[in-house]
């Protein structure tokens, strides 16, 4: 395995790996929250307050133009891993939430009241609260694709849910709090087929393997960089050209325009009619770095080796007494959520967080699952490639104690 | 017993222990002993919000003096929320509202405490506070 073999010398590329934590050796297993930074990533952030810093698109001076270079140089990056057609296709926001905002607000545009969307039962509320917000203001109806027992989607039940009033639906890659891989090919084809658009959200599959969004044909698919090795602050949106062109702008202002008067003003072409204002320059520029080093391990290496950290861990956490893991799919990347008898997760977080061990307890943003589950929350542990099978030991043993301390 | 007396026999009594993890189980023995809220008091409006755990916090007043009673769904939680009521129960509502409530950083908990549940710790304390300061101001 690749990675395996080299995993002391990608260790060292993530400066955070050697901290400490209450006195003990960082164990960081909330990448799923946000994935750590390589030293050529913060390098490239400091080097450009050093050497680069200047406002871009917009400047007749050098360091500007170079500036406009290393940025749009990202985003030819993000064109060419996501297989867009065009780099016009590429949109850089603040973050997920952001994009997905973006679009939710531009479809107020083309949803009527009794129009219907979509959404899963397995989706993070930023997948949800921005198409609540739609549906109050349009008068358009949600509805849910429900999930199974095992973390699944329902899929049969999905054919059932689309009609001809269906404008958007809408999809987690893989789910955030359980690992799951939802079969979007279907979901999309489906949604197509009964004319709606297909928005996918995948934060939590764009660290996992490759994503070509042609090969898929989705409408839309957005991810955050800071899952991928980059800065927090910075989100990659795609849109097919056909649908970035029909939505309306979201922020108004600098950049987004093409002329201005007060009695009325015009828009930029794609991709800035969607990016208003100063961007996160430095952010976008290291967000690239970010994904070169992502690309130069290799999304195949890194999943075969994700793959063995998630077989080695669920095997060791069946050896706990009393466990219980939530999200049983085939189809899973490197999540595992889980509850050890009936104690609170937070008690557990809590304790193990005293030894070193980050892991993130709660609803994950994920409300409907618990509620699905009837529980208050679970703890969630995500690998990434720089973690290894001694830091999930180390944890099995941390877990044993602390269901010891609390029963 | 005055508050700030009660106050650093806590301290004195965590103080014995040299580790994160005693201090954790003297805390998690505490909270066995917590004055149980009664099942109709488990109401949306008696939660502390703010916790990661549920946290329910109820009061009455009884001879001029304040008792409160508690409950939690996580062990910790209701260690923490049993040592405030140690604290502060059985006291007259200006005492409350006039007490300290830095002891738990003497304690050395506040560290080993997450910033959610640090948040909650505040507002189990603010809860605290607005009791005495309502019951002060009813005969």
């Amino acid at each position: 395995m690749e990675i395996l073999k080299n995993i002391e010398s990608i260790r060292n590329d993530f400066p955070i790996l050697n901290t400490k934590v209450n006195g003990n050796q960082l164990i960081y297993f909330d990448n799923a929250a946000t994935s750590q930074t390589p030293s050529c990533v913060i390098n490239s952030i400091s080097d450009y307050y050093k050497n680069l810093n200047s406002n871009i698109h917009r400047g007749v001076h050098k360091l500007s133009q170079l500036a406009t270079e290393r940025y749009e140089e990202s985003r030819k990056k993000f064109k060419e891993h996501f297989n867009a057609r065009s780099t016009s296709e590429i949109i850089f926001t603040p973050g997920t939430t952001h994009s997905i905002n973006l679009i939710s607000n531009g479809f107020t545009e083309f949803v009527n009241e009794g129009d219907e969307i979509i959404v899963s039962q397995l989706e993070h509320h930023s997948n949800i609260v921005p198409w609540q917000m739609l549906c109050e203001k349009t008068g358009a109806i949600m509805k849910v694709i429900p999930m199974n027992e095992k973390g699944e989607l329902d899929i049969s039940k999905f054919s059932a849910l689309l009609g001809n009033k269906t404008k958007v639906v809408f999809v987690n890659h893989v789910s955030n709090a359980l690992g799951t891989v939802n079969p979007i090919e279907t979901i999309i084809k489906k949604s197509h087929e009964a004319g709606a658009a297909v928005l996918i959200d995948g934060a939590q599959a764009a660290p996992h393997f490759e994503i070509d969004v042609r090969k898929l044909d989705v409408d839309f698919y957005v991810c955050s960089a800071h899952k991928l090795c980059g800065p927090t602050g910075v989100g990659v949106l795609y849109g097919k050209k056909e649908w970035l062109e029909k939505l309306p702008p979201y922020q108004g202002g600098g950049e987004m325009i093409d002329q201005v008067s007060f009695e009325k003003s015009t828009y930029a072409e794609l991709p800035n009619k969607f990016e208003a204002g100063t961007p996160n320059i430095s952010g976008v520029i290291a967000s690239g770095i970010g994904l070169d080093y992502i690309n130069k391990l290799g999304l195949e290496n890194i999943k075969e080796y994700e793959d063995y950290l998630l077989d080695y861990a669920t095997s060791k956490l069946e050896e706990i007494d009393g466990i219980k893991i939530y999200g049983e799919s085939k189809a899973k990347v490197s999540v595992i959520s889980f509850n050890i008898a009936k104690i609170h997760p937070y008690d557990i977080g809590s304790v193990i967080d005293n030894l070193g061990i980050a892991v993130r307890t709660g609803h994950h943003c994920a409300q409907p699952i618990m509620d699905y589950f009837n529980i208050p929350g679970t703890i969630r542990i995500s690998f990434s490639f720089y973690n290894t099978t001694e830091e999930i030991n180390i944890l099995i043993d941390a877990l044993k104690r602390a269901s010891k301390m609390l029963s | 017993m005055k508050i700030s007396n009660i106050q650093n026999k806590i301290v004195e009594e965590f103080d014995i222990f040299d580790t994160w993890i005693d201090k954790y189980e003297y805390l998690i023995e505490l909270g066995k002993s917590v004055p149980k809220i009664s099942e109709e008091n488990k109401k949306e409006e008696n939660i502390i919000k703010g916790c990661q755990s549920k946290v329910w916090l109820h009061a009455k007043k009884q001879d001029g003096l304040v008792k409160f009673y508690a409950d939690s769904d996580a062990i910790i939680t209701k260690g923490i929320i049993s040592l405030l009521i140690r604290t502060f129960s059985n006291q007259k509502p200006s005492d409350i509202i006039n007490a300290d409530t830095d002891f738990i950083d003497k304690i050395g908990l506040r560290q080993h405490l997450s910033a959610n549940r640090a948040n909650g710790l505040n507002n189990m304390i603010k809860k605290i506070k607005f009791y005495a300061i309502a019951f002060s101001k009813k005969r």
